[in-house]
């Protein structure tokens, strides 16, 4: 679905990410593991087109996205989730997740005025998504709880609505469960399981080792920069430049 | 009292008040006072837009109304527009101005971003002051009509000229509440909150903040030409940062954000600074602890903290309520 070619970032003299080529499979979890400071947001980046790469080429479906603006690949359905979600904290949680569907519309100024009936109908479409997106995350019961006043759990989930609500074929998740506790992790673990059998494509960056062992079905290893490994959970737990490099020698016999 | 605040009852009312305040008076000192807040309070919607909504804080929000002031005043005076006419003009030359400003300022974000504005905005005061050939420099245009008469409507008066401001504040309000209540507020919202954010939803920044600054100087523009026409007489002092600062306290008190929060600052702030008129300069000793009070107890201010309370109560309750 998603093919990715000898892709390099260059801050100055540092490559944050270095000549790295791989797929994200549709229909599958696909994760990214590394130490702090591999490139793993910024290979993210790179693919949501937040940096345009120094080199390398992204295709998605067939198009050659590489030279696209953020916006442009949020359209052809690529949706990210951020470490930390920016919600508007005074307004309730659908009130936040409305605007989510808004770049499958089309109303402009012109139709704000005059009060257009595409306007209306655009305004309801976008509301049910909300809706829709939120029984998804199983979160329909704090949609009128202001934003500002839910947990870091369900801010999680509320992040996955607002990605959801753009009608994505692929997901990029960075840290889903940051900051989350083990219970929690679970259930987003299932909730991400749940994404994909509705035929969505999942990408997440994660460091929680045994969420991604039993979630993934494939492991892209970087570190610095470098892809050093890459296979199903079983090859990577048992690969020795993965256990050498990333876990440490030490952490041999995890 | 949250939806009444929000109802189309308590605009009425507010209306209704506007419509009254005449009779309550019988001064024309009083309704002159009354209609240039009315004329500043438009302008300060329009800064609201872009600052309160979209998250950029534009301080050459002055240096715009002053280019709607010398539209007209250049128009009516030097090649005998009618004042109608050149008003229009004023909010178009705005609305162009702004989207040449707009793309090259936008580029920047935060402080950057309003650091550079107000460098725009002085430089848009130096070129009032000094192209003398066009803007008589600092003489001024004296002499601008007023506006003509509608049928039997004259504006001459300081009655007729109340209500016309009045006419155009409930036009301005009306207009705005349809924007930020739309899609298209939801969208500038969403790049208040986070451009990283909306920009990952799909949300074409540069074209949005571009229409936001264009939306919010025409409001500038357009209050500047009614300016022009309402006090007959501008000079480069109009296009001063201090006006863009007095715009930023009436929505630091009202509420950022808000429609009706920066519209009560603006008409409620003159008649303070006027009610402390005998303290001379020393007002501002009164006024300072005012202002930094607001801000540490009332941080969204008074509407916007009353609604943010209300809302928070409407969520324990399980109540839907609309956004504001």
């Amino acid at each position: 679905m998603l093919k990715i070619d000898r892709l390099t970032k260059k801050f100055g003299g540092l490559a944050a990410v270095n000549g790295v080529s791989t797929t994200i499979e549709e229909g599958k979890i696909n994760a990214i593991i590394g130490p702090n400071g591999a490139g793993k947001t910024t290979f993210f980046n790179l693919i949501a087109a937040t940096h345009r790469p120094t080199s390398g080429t992204i295709t998605f479906g067939g198009r050659d996205v590489t030279a696209l603006r953020p916006d442009q690949v949020a359209r052809l359905g690529i949706a990210r989730t951020f470490q930390s979600t920016t919600l508007f904290d005074h307004a309730t949680v659908l009130d936040n997740l409305i605007v989510g569907h808004r770049l499958r519309t089309r109303a402009g100024l012109w139709d704000v005025l005059r009060g257009s009936s595409l306007l209306r109908e655009e305004e309801r479409v976008c509301r049910e998504k909300a809706r829709e997106a939120l029984d998804f995350v199983g979160l329909s019961h704090i949609a009128h709880r202001l934003a500002g006043d839910v947990t870091q759990e369900e801010r999680k989930r509320v992040a996955f609505a607002l990605a959801l609500a753009t009608d994505p074929r692929l997901m990029l998740l960075d840290e889903p469960a940051g900051g989350v506790n083990p219970e929690e992790t679970e259930g987003l673990a299932a909730l991400i399981r749940k994404i994909v059998r509705h035929g969505i494509t999942v990408a997440l960056i994660e460091h929680k080792m045994n969420m991604i062992m039993r979630l993934a079905d494939k492991i892209l290893v970087l570190s610095y920069g470098e892809k050093i490994a890459e296979g199903t959970p079983e090859q990577i737990r048992r690969d020795p430049t993965v256990i050498d490099a990333y876990l440490g020698s030490e952490h041999a016999e995890v | 009292m949250r939806k009444f605040i929000d109802s189309h009852a308590a605009w009425g009312l507010l209306l209704a008040a506007g419509l009254a305040f005449p009779w309550a008076t019988g001064n024309d000192y009083h309704l002159t006072v009354m209609s240039t807040a009315y004329i500043f309070a438009i302008a300060t919607l329009g800064l609201n837009l872009i600052t309160g909504y979209t998250g950029q804080l534009n301080l050459a929000h002055a240096g715009f109304m002053a280019v709607g002031a010398y539209t007209v005043g250049i128009l009516t005076v030097d090649h005998g527009w009618t004042f109608w006419g050149a008003l229009v003009l004023s909010g178009a030359v705005c609305v162009a101005l702004g989207w040449f400003i707009g793309i090259v300022s936008l580029r920047l974000k935060g402080h950057y971003f309003s650091i550079f504005t107000l460098c725009v905005g002085y430089i848009m005061f130096l070129v009032i002051e000094k192209w003398e050939s066009l803007t008589h420099g600092t003489v001024g245009i004296m002499g601008i009509p007023a506006p003509e008469p509608i049928g039997a409507l004259a504006f001459e008066s300081p009655l007729a000229l109340y209500y016309l401001t009045l006419a155009f504040l409930v036009l301005a309000v009306w207009v705005m509440r349809r924007i930020v209540k739309s899609l298209l507020g939801r969208t500038f919202i969403a790049i208040r909150n986070g451009d990283e954010l909306a920009e990952a939803l799909g949300i074409n920044l540069m074209r949005n903040k571009v229409l936001a600054f264009q939306l919010s100087v025409c409001y500038a523009g357009l209050a500047g030409g009614l300016y022009a026409g309402f006090v007959r007489f501008i000079g480069p002092g109009v296009a001063g940062v201090e006006h863009t600062f007095d715009m930023m306290i009436f929505m630091l008190v009202g509420g950022l954000g808000t429609v009706l929060g920066p519209l009560l600052g603006a008409l409620a702030m003159p008649w303070l600074t006027q009610s402390l008129q005998f303290l001379q300069e020393y007002r501002f000793i009164v006024f300072g602890p005012i202002l930094v009070a607001l801000v540490i107890f009332l941080p969204h201010g008074v509407v916007g903290s009353f609604l943010a309370w209300q809302a928070r109560r409407d969520a324990k309750e399980g109540k839907p309520h609309a956004q504001d």
